[in-house]
């Protein structure tokens, strides 16, 4: 079932959440370490290099995901779910793509400032879309480190919720994404 | 009589003025940020293999000078650090965080001078106080004179450039990038509008 029903996540959705997630607090992680690292470290120049690269492709991910999710049926709210429950997820799953592509855009313009492109891989270059405003490196640098670091909050009570539902409330929130 | 008034009146006070500007000309300069005809750049080795040039865009300054008395010239300049550009707006970033000048906290960059030494010829060794990442020092920047004259605009202009070489650790600047590049050699080139 690659589809959505109105009760469950078809595949396609779920192999989204899963493998954007994975990448999602990678890339966090090799954010903060990459900045950090010598200049004499053999990682110095790989690791930002990757860093964009994946970033690049998380972007088109996503773009795919809403898609995705606009052409395919919602999952309804579980009956348990109480309404503050489905408010406040509702409104985490909101903020969390925003921050995501909020992250991934500002990124994309820390390199860009100054008109280069984004080598992905050195497979194909993401254009530049130029100068949109003065010190655009330093402002989108420090955007881009707090959306990431707002994001990973959101993303552990995301997870502690799940949990919740799974453990102690011992619904299907969790079973129906897995 | 009337002679001898219009002398005291016009002639007199012109001859003392005269004097009296002849022995105090160090016209003051601004030097010319507006129009771009001053550049302080840096060049620093790159791995020890080559070189890595940058500039800083936004600075201004003032200078006294007087081509008679070139030892009395005084300078004046203050650079935003901030506005590094080595033409690669990722390592500008990286230049400007902590790592490097860290320019939130130390956003200016001072020079004034404190002794002028004349060496003949339009050279000069200029001295003067630098206040860099907070740490300020004396430096001796060698120096000479380009030229100066009228310019076409109805103006007066003077043009000087000068090279000094600073160690990044005396100025408490982390030493990021090895030991080949511990010092960065700075090269001045300043035109001054005479005010």
């Amino acid at each position: 079932m690659l589809k959505n029903t109105t009760q469950t996540y078809g595949s396609v959705s779920k192999c989204l959440h899963w493998v954007i997630a994975l990448f999602i607090i990678g890339m966090f992680a090799l954010g903060l370490w990459m900045v950090d690292l010598s200049y004499y470290d053999s990682w110095y120049v790989k690791a930002p290099h990757y860093h964009k690269s994946i970033g690049m492709l998380l972007g088109a991910a996503m773009a795919f995901r809403l898609i995705w999710r606009w052409a395919n049926p919602k999952p309804k709210h579980i009956v348990s779910h109480k309404p503050w429950e489905v408010t406040l997820a509702s409104t985490v799953h909101g903020v969390l793509y925003l921050l995501v592509f909020g992250i991934i855009a500002t990124g994309y313009l820390i390199p860009t400032a100054d008109g280069r492109g984004i080598d992905v891989f050195n497979w194909f270059t993401v254009p530049a879309i130029g100068t949109l405003m003065e010190n655009q490196e330093d402002i989108a640098g420090d955007v881009h480190y707090w959306l990431a670091m707002f994001l990973i909050g959101l993303v552990i009570l995301h997870a502690l919720a799940a949990i919740k539902h799974h453990v102690l409330d011992k619904d299907a929130t969790l079973k129906r994404m897995l | 009589m009337r002679v001898a008034s219009l002398m005291s009146k016009t002639l007199i006070p012109l001859v003392a003025g005269l004097a009296l500007s002849a022995s105090s000309f160090a016209a003051e300069y601004k030097i010319d940020t507006k129009g771009a005809h001053a550049f302080i750049t840096f060049k620093i080795p790159h791995l020890g293999y080559s070189w890595l040039l940058g500039r800083f865009n936004s600075f201004e300054g003032k200078f006294t000078y007087d081509p008679e008395n070139l030892e009395a010239s005084t300078v004046e300049v203050v650079v935003d650090t901030a506005s590094i550009d080595s033409n690669h707006a990722e390592r500008d970033k990286h230049l400007r965080g902590d790592d490097y000048l860290d320019t939130d906290k130390f956003g200016q960059a001072k020079f004034v001078s404190t002794e002028v030494t004349d060496q003949g010829n339009g050279n000069f060794l200029l001295t003067g106080d630098l206040t860099l990442h907070g740490v300020t020092k004396s430096i001796t920047i060698k120096a000479s004179k380009v030229g100066e004259g009228p310019d076409p605009w109805l103006g007066y202009r003077a043009g000087f450039s000068g090279t000094t070489v600073l160690k990044l650790k005396d100025f408490g600047i982390p030493e990021k990038l090895g030991p080949a590049s511990s010092r960065v050699t700075m090269e001045l080139y300043v035109e001054g509008i005479r005010q």
